[in-house]
Formats: C-alpha cells, sequence, structure tokens
C-alpha cells in the first residue's frame, strides 16, 4: 500500500521529478480527453459544426501526448528499474495512457457523427439520450482521473459500479432508440448516428472503468481487471 | 457443447502463470531453517530472533542495508561467525533436522555440506585442476581416474570447462576475476555441498561476469539450495526464488521474489528497494 507523496521521498531528486513529471502529463493529457469527450458531445447535441470540427483537429494532440509520455515511461524503466509501487507507477501510467488515446478516438468517432447528423437535418430528438449519458460519462472520466491523482481506491470502486449501472443505461436507450426509429422510419439514418455515438460514449466510459482498475493495482497491487464491479469490494476488503 | 461460462470467468489465474506454483514457501522442502537466532559479537547484538525457512534446491537472497546482518546470517549456516573472537548465538539453525550448533558437530564436515563462495575470487596459488581437486584430497581421494572425472564435472557445472579444458594445469591465478569466481564456484561444487552459500559472489566482477554468474546459479538450483548476500537489487530480482529484506538485525519481510519486489507487505521494505529515505 502505499501513501500520497510517495513519489516525493527518493534518495534520487531526478527520480522524484522523472515520476512527478509523467504523472502530471498523463493527468494533462487526461484533462485534454476529458474536454474532448465533453466538445464532442456539446457538438452533437447544439449542432455545432465548428466545435465538431474542433475536436477532429484536437485528436492529433492527444496521440503526440500519449507517445511522448509512454516513451518517458520506457526510459524510467530504462534508466530506473522502479521496483515496487513505483513500478507500479510505471505501468499504471503506460496504461492509462492506452485508455486515455482510446477515450480520445472515441471522442473524435462522436465529433464524426455529430457531423453526421447535422448532415441529416434538424437533430433527433434521440440526442437527449447522448446528452444524458454523456454528462454521466464525463463524470466518469472525471472521477477516475481524479482518484489517480489522489489514489484514491474508494473514489477509483465508485467509477466501477457507474460503468455498470452506465452500462445498463445505454442498453434502455438503444430501446428507446429503435421505438423512434419505428415510430418514424425517416429519421432511421440521424438516429442511427446518435447510436453510433452512444456506442462511443459506452466505450469511453469502460476505458474509465480501467483507468479506475489502474488506480487500485497502483494503490494495492492487486490486478482487478475482469472482475465484476459488484465483487471488487469484497476482494478489495479481503486485503484490509 | 455446453461450458458453464461463469466457470471460466473464475478461472485461477494460476493456473496461467509460470512462476506460481515454485513461489510458494508452504510447500516447499525445508532445507534449513532458522529458529529464533540471536547473534552477539561481544555487547553488540548482531541479530535479533531471526526465524525462517530456506526452502531445498532454491535460490534465496538477503538484501538490506550495510549492517543489517545479511552477511552475519549467511556466515551462520556454515558456522564462519565461530571464527570471530566473542560470538555467541542464541535459538539454533537446523540443517535436515539436526542443529549445526549442537557441541558434537564436526564443523568441518558441516563446512563440506554447507559450502561458501565470497566476493573476492579466492583461488589457491595452484594450478586450475589442483583448485577443484583440493576438496578431494584433504578428503584423502587421490585416484587420479576419480579426480579427473570430479574436475571435469565441477567445472562443467560452474560454466567454466570449456574455456580453461586445455589448460587445467596453468595457474589458476591466470584467469580473468570472473573466471576465477567460477573456478571458487567449481571447487565449492567438487565436494558435493547441500547448500551454497554467496556472500556477494558478483560485486568485484564486470557486468558480462556478473551475467555468467547469474546463469550459472539458475543452473545449480537445480541440484544445490543457494543461499545469496547481494547489494544489488537487481540482481536479487533477478536470480533468487524467494527474498529475506533484513534491517538493523531483524529479518523484516520474507518472501516470494515476485511478491517482493513488486507488492511488499513492509513500508520498511517498500522503502528501501525503491531507494527512499528509511
Amino acid at each position: 500500500m502505499i501513501d500520497k507523496d510517495m513519489h516525493t521521498q527518493h534518495i534520487s531528486q531526478q527520480f522524484n521529478s522523472e515520476l512527478d513529471d509523467i504523472k502530471t502529463r498523463m493527468l494533462e493529457m487526461g484533462g485534454l480527453v476529458e474536454r474532448q469527450v465533453a466538445d464532442a458531445i456539446t457538438a452533437a447535441t447544439t449542432g455545432d459544426s465548428g466545435l465538431a470540427e474542433k475536436v477532429l483537429k484536437g485528436d492529433s494532440k492527444v496521440n503526440t501526448m500519449e507517445v511522448a509520455i509512454d516513451k518517458e515511461c520506457a526510459l524510467i524503466l530504462a534508466r530506473r528499474q522502479p521496483a515496487a509501487s513505483d513500478l507500479r507507477m510505471v505501468l499504471a501510467i503506460s496504461r492509462a495512457l492506452n485508455d486515455l488515446e482510446r477515450m480520445g478516438d472515441e471522442a473524435k468517432k462522436i465529433a464524426d457523427h455529430a457531423l453526421g447528423m447535422m448532415e441529416a437535418g434538424d437533430p433527433p430528438r434521440a440526442v437527449a439520450e447522448l446528452r444524458h449519458i454523456g454528462t454521466r460519462v464525463i463524470a466518469m472520466v472525471r472521477d477516475a482521473l481524479d482518484a489517480f491523482a489522489r489514489l484514491d481506491v474508494e473514489q477509483a470502486v465508485q467509477v466501477a459500479r457507474e460503468d455498470k449501472s452506465v452500462d445498463l443505461e445505454y442498453g434502455t436507450a438503444l430501446r428507446t432508440l429503435v421505438t423512434y426509429m419505428m415510430e418514424d422510419p425517416r429519421s432511421i439514418s440521424s438516429v442511427l448516428h446518435v447510436m453510433w455515438g452512444l456506442r462511443s460514449l459506452e466505450r469511453v466510459g469502460d476505458h474509465a472503468r480501467n483507468l479506475a482498475e489502474h488506480v487500485i493495482y497502483l494503490v494495492r497491487g492487486m490486478d482487478v481487471r475482469h472482475v465484476p464491479a459488484d465483487d471488487l469490494e469484497a476482494r478489495l476488503g479481503d486485503r484490509r | 457443447m455446453a461450458t458453464d461460462t461463469s466457470k471460466t470467468h473464475a478461472m485461477d489465474i494460476s493456473q496461467l502463470t509460470r512462476t506460481a506454483a515454485r513461489h510458494d514457501l508452504e510447500q516447499e522442502d525445508v532445507c534449513l531453517q532458522v529458529d529464533q537466532l540471536s547473534l552477539f559479537y561481544g555487547a553488540k547484538q548482531a541479530l535479533f530472533d531471526v526465524s525462517m525457512t530456506i526452502p531445498r534446491q532454491r535460490v534465496t537472497a538477503f538484501i538490506g542495508p550495510s549492517g543489517c546482518g545479511k552477511s552475519t546470517l549467511l556466515r551462520s549456516f556454515n558456522r564462519m561467525n565461530d571464527l570471530v573472537d566473542g560470538c555467541r548465538i542464541e535459538g539454533q539453525i537446523l540443517l535436515h533436522g539436526g542443529n549445526i550448533y549442537d557441541r558434537r558437530v564436526d564443523v568441518a564436515a558441516l563446512r563440506r555440506q554447507v559450502g561458501m563462495v565470497f566476493q573476492k575470487p579466492n583461488p589457491f596459488p595452484k594450478s586450475i585442476f589442483e583448485n577443484v581437486a583440493y576438496g578431494l584430497r584433504i578428503q584423502g581421494i587421490n585416484k587420479k581416474r576419480v579426480l579427473d572425472e570430479v574436475v571435469e564435472r565441477s567445472l562443467r557445472q560452474a560454466a567454466l570447462w570449456d574455456e580453461v579444458k586445455d589448460r587445467l594445469h596453468d595457474s589458476a591465478l591466470g584467469l580473468s576475476g570472473g573466471q576465477q569466481q567460477r573456478l571458487v564456484i567449481a571447487r565449492t561444487i567438487a565436494v558435493e555441498p547441500e547448500v551454497v552459500l554467496l556472500d556477494e559472489p558478483a560485486s568485484a566482477l564486470d557486468p558480462i561476469s556478473t551475467l555468467k554468474i547469474e546463469e550459472l546459479i539458475h543452473e545449480l538450483k537445480s541440484k544445490y539450495t543457494i543461499v545469496i548476500v547481494t547489494h544489488n537489487m537487481q540482481q536479487a530480482a533477478r536470480v533468487s526464488d524467494y527474498t529475506a529484506f533484513m534491517y538493523m538485525g531483524k529479518l523484516i519481510e520474507f518472501d516470494s521474489t515476485d511478491k517482493l519486489f513488486t507488492n511488499p507487505a513492509q513500508k520498511q521494505t517498500e522503502d528501501y528497494i525503491t531507494g527512499r529515505y528509511g
């Protein structure tokens, strides 16, 4: 188990600042990805094509950050041969980069579908689903990053639980969209865009859950990938 | 085919983990058992109530800062500390159930059973052959055929044979440091000990020789129980199955190396292996 300022106590000041640096930059990247997702949803729900274009352009920045920070992680592994919590920190950050980059890709897809919706005409009423689930998913991403910054296992568990609830809501939303399409077949193409957007949001939620799992690995040294959300607390409780 | 998916989901990850089966102390054969061992140099106590088991045919590493007692503990396994004036021990060390500190124990015989290699290679100023044959000769074995066989086998086990087979009768002092250290290991295993104690065996060697020694340790554990003291934590992580972290004469944590280096239970261990202020 580790405490919050663990990464400032190395004999090597240089090592302290290297670890601090990759963590800070990963969280910065997280902030950027969170904004990309939020902007993509706003673009879709308000029909703002300029904002959608901005999201599409912004993705390359996310990709660049991923490559740059991951390179730093590799250098730290090579130079310092970190052990224990330091090793877990570098691994967790490297894995988190991967998830953040994928979230960025999903944001880009949502922006694409936003543009598709705009081409199809007026925003369909189905967009309300996108706004609703979007708000929850963005909160998940923020909470997961927060948990990472504060090494907060409780909050990470919350995110995993929220993911399960969002998945359920996603299923409900899909059924609603199907009724819309049956009611008004002319809306099918635009509702399909909403559907794909929802699908992307659900994926963002999954990646937020992955981030939360990385936090648990980092703090507790337990690999909880593929552990159902309901079993998480019991599993963590065992070692408390 | 009907399969229960929930079972697949709950599959035990240990089935997939290469090292999982090997690294459970509970399931190991015990070679040495240390039982509430305290050791004093005169008035100064160097070991405090150490209890642990050294598993058979595994590599066990001792790590810890200078003066933590790891070498003292290692040396107590073949009673090298007997040579230090004013050294006194409490508690016991059992080798196959027999206390090695029992008064009836023949220390020379014990040291044949528990061999030791030091930091600086210490070949005798004799030929390569005679260095390896030395242990047998002092046991009164002088038959050429036996000696030839043992020397070759020991040098092969020590991964030195190919490098020296054409100059067995040259002086051992002409070998490089790394070769000398492997020669000393060959000399140690020529008498077929059960346990090989290595006290910083690679710290005076260059990186390539170090790797050769590490490779050798890996080979040797199929026949011998190895206990190694090292300052190089990455080396402990690479070569050992189990690691003991010692601090100020106390055994702080003893666990499988995989566990100790990825998720130690004690904060002191964590601080040490990650290079933090103690």
